[in-house]
């Protein structure tokens, strides 16, 4: 690689990592507790526990889930009903003023499927976990800050890139996790940052891109609505506003008699933005481990109960939902929850370091002897 | 520009391999539990432990 090459690659990785440094910092703080919020939140005591009872108890059906919903919460109006694994016996319930609020003013709590019973869920409500969601999601700016999350994350992509190509001339003559103790701390730092940085590559790298992807989420539940939701609910384009919702007793045999071999994750009532004025929108899951993460809505007649469509997924969903588990690492159990979090934690080396390094270098104002091996 | 490829394949000859068993270890996980858990385990066990050696050791 000629001199000059090094210098522009090395410019690109100073300036893409300093400028995104500041926020990857604080998105590597606050996912680290993210990632064991489930365990935190049952510590906590934020969680909902449900009773125990026999195993056969008879369950209610949804409408009677929805009245007890709207029993609990009068004069708001239910906005989805979502099925957890770990939780068969509950359903949760998320309920606001209207159908149309969003999200962060909405009201979440989990309903015992078999008594009607309201347990409060205080850690999707507020709290200490949730605040670090918000700050690692949106820094409390809404859209505008998903974006610049996700312009930051981009330029974490660039310099992991841009990192890994000066990795060549600064690793010619080493050997692979060569560290350097004796000679000062800067050199120390730069092989550890090299190391560090060389190692944890490709995590970072589909930590960084599904992390941009679901930060985008809004924008692609937008263009999913106006791409196929528009289309098949065209129909209803000019009907009247319901006054009235057919009971939702029994949305869930209708969508597994259109979508056989899968499961219900969620529905989203009329109105909502997974919805239209006029469906119920069950979204199915597929039932193996991979395909239960991309979702086939099934939209419901909200006043016939007629099946008016199941709709394909549009390949931007399925990355979406592929990108949640990969950001998340809650698909391997314990274990990889510690390797993420350690993962994590040594981003944040790697990240630190190379702050380090930068200060280093400025206030050394480019010796001779070093400038061939120090453009971090 | 054959003494420049072998070059670049000395460097990163061994992060190429780590970055597959990172790689794997991220997929297996999404295929099922059980061994596919342990394999992604073993992936994602690599990168850490290879960091963790670099950072802790003593001269």
């Amino acid at each position: 690689m000629k001199s000059k090459t090094i210098r522009r690659w090395s410019a690109i990785h100073t300036w893409t990592s300093l400028i995104c440094t500041v926020f990857l910092l604080m998105l590597a703080l606050t996912g680290l507790p993210l990632i064991f919020h489930h365990e935190i939140d049952h510590l906590l005591g934020d969680a909902a526990e449900l009773k125990e009872m026999p195993a056969d108890t008879p369950r209610l059906n949804l409408q009677q889930l929805v009245q007890a919903a709207e029993k609990h919460r009068p004069g708001e109006v239910m906005q989805y009903f979502g099925f957890e694994d770990d939780e068969p016996n509950g359903a949760v319930a998320i309920m606001a003023p209207t159908a149309g609020t969003e999200p962060n003013s909405s009201h979440t709590f989990m309903l015992d499927a078999r008594t009607g019973e309201a347990v409060e869920m205080p850690s999707a409500n507020g709290g200490l976990m949730m605040v670090m969601l918000r700050l690692h999601v949106d820094m409390f700016a809404g859209l505008p800050g998903k974006l610049l999350l996700a312009f930051m994350g981009i330029l974490f992509v660039l310099a992991i890139v841009s990192g890994t190509v000066l990795y060549l001339p600064f690793m010619r003559r080493l050997k692979f996790a060569t560290v350097r103790r004796d000679k000062s701390t800067r050199l120390r730092w730069l092989d550890l940052h090299n190391l560090i940085g060389v190692v944890t590559l490709t995590w970072c790298l589909v930590v960084g891109v599904t992390g941009v992807i679901s930060a985008c989420a809004d924008l692609l539940i937008a263009a999913w609505r106006n791409d196929s939701l528009s289309t098949m609910i065209a129909p209803y384009r000019d009907a009247p506003p319901l006054t009235q919702l057919a009971p939702a007793t029994r949305l869930l045999e209708i969508a597994s008699e259109v979508a056989p071999g899968m499961q219900a994750d969620f529905i989203a009532f009329p109105g909502t933005r997974f919805s239209s004025e006029h469906h119920y929108a069950v979204f199915m899951k597929g039932s193996t481990h991979l395909t239960s993460h991309l979702l086939t809505p099934v939209l419901i007649d909200a006043s016939t109960l007629q099946v008016t469509a199941v709709a394909e997924r549009p390949w931007y969903m399925d990355a979406m939902g592929m990108s949640q588990p990969l950001h998340f690492g809650d698909y391997g159990g314990m274990p990889m929850k510690i390797l993420w979090a350690t993962l994590d934690v040594l981003t944040i080396i790697v990240l630190g370091s190379g702050v380090y390094l930068w200060v280093v270098r400025r206030r050394a104002q480019k010796p001779a002897f070093e400038t061939a091996e120090s453009p971090a | 520009m054959k003494p420049r490829k072998a070059n670049f394949w000395k460097v990163f000859e061994t992060p190429a391999i780590i970055a597959l068993f990172t790689a794997a270890g991220l997929f297996s996980a999404l295929l099922g539990d059980g061994v596919w858990d342990a394999l992604s385990w073993l992936g994602l066990g690599i990168p850490a432990v290879l960091a963790l050696r670099g950072l802790l050791q003593r001269r």
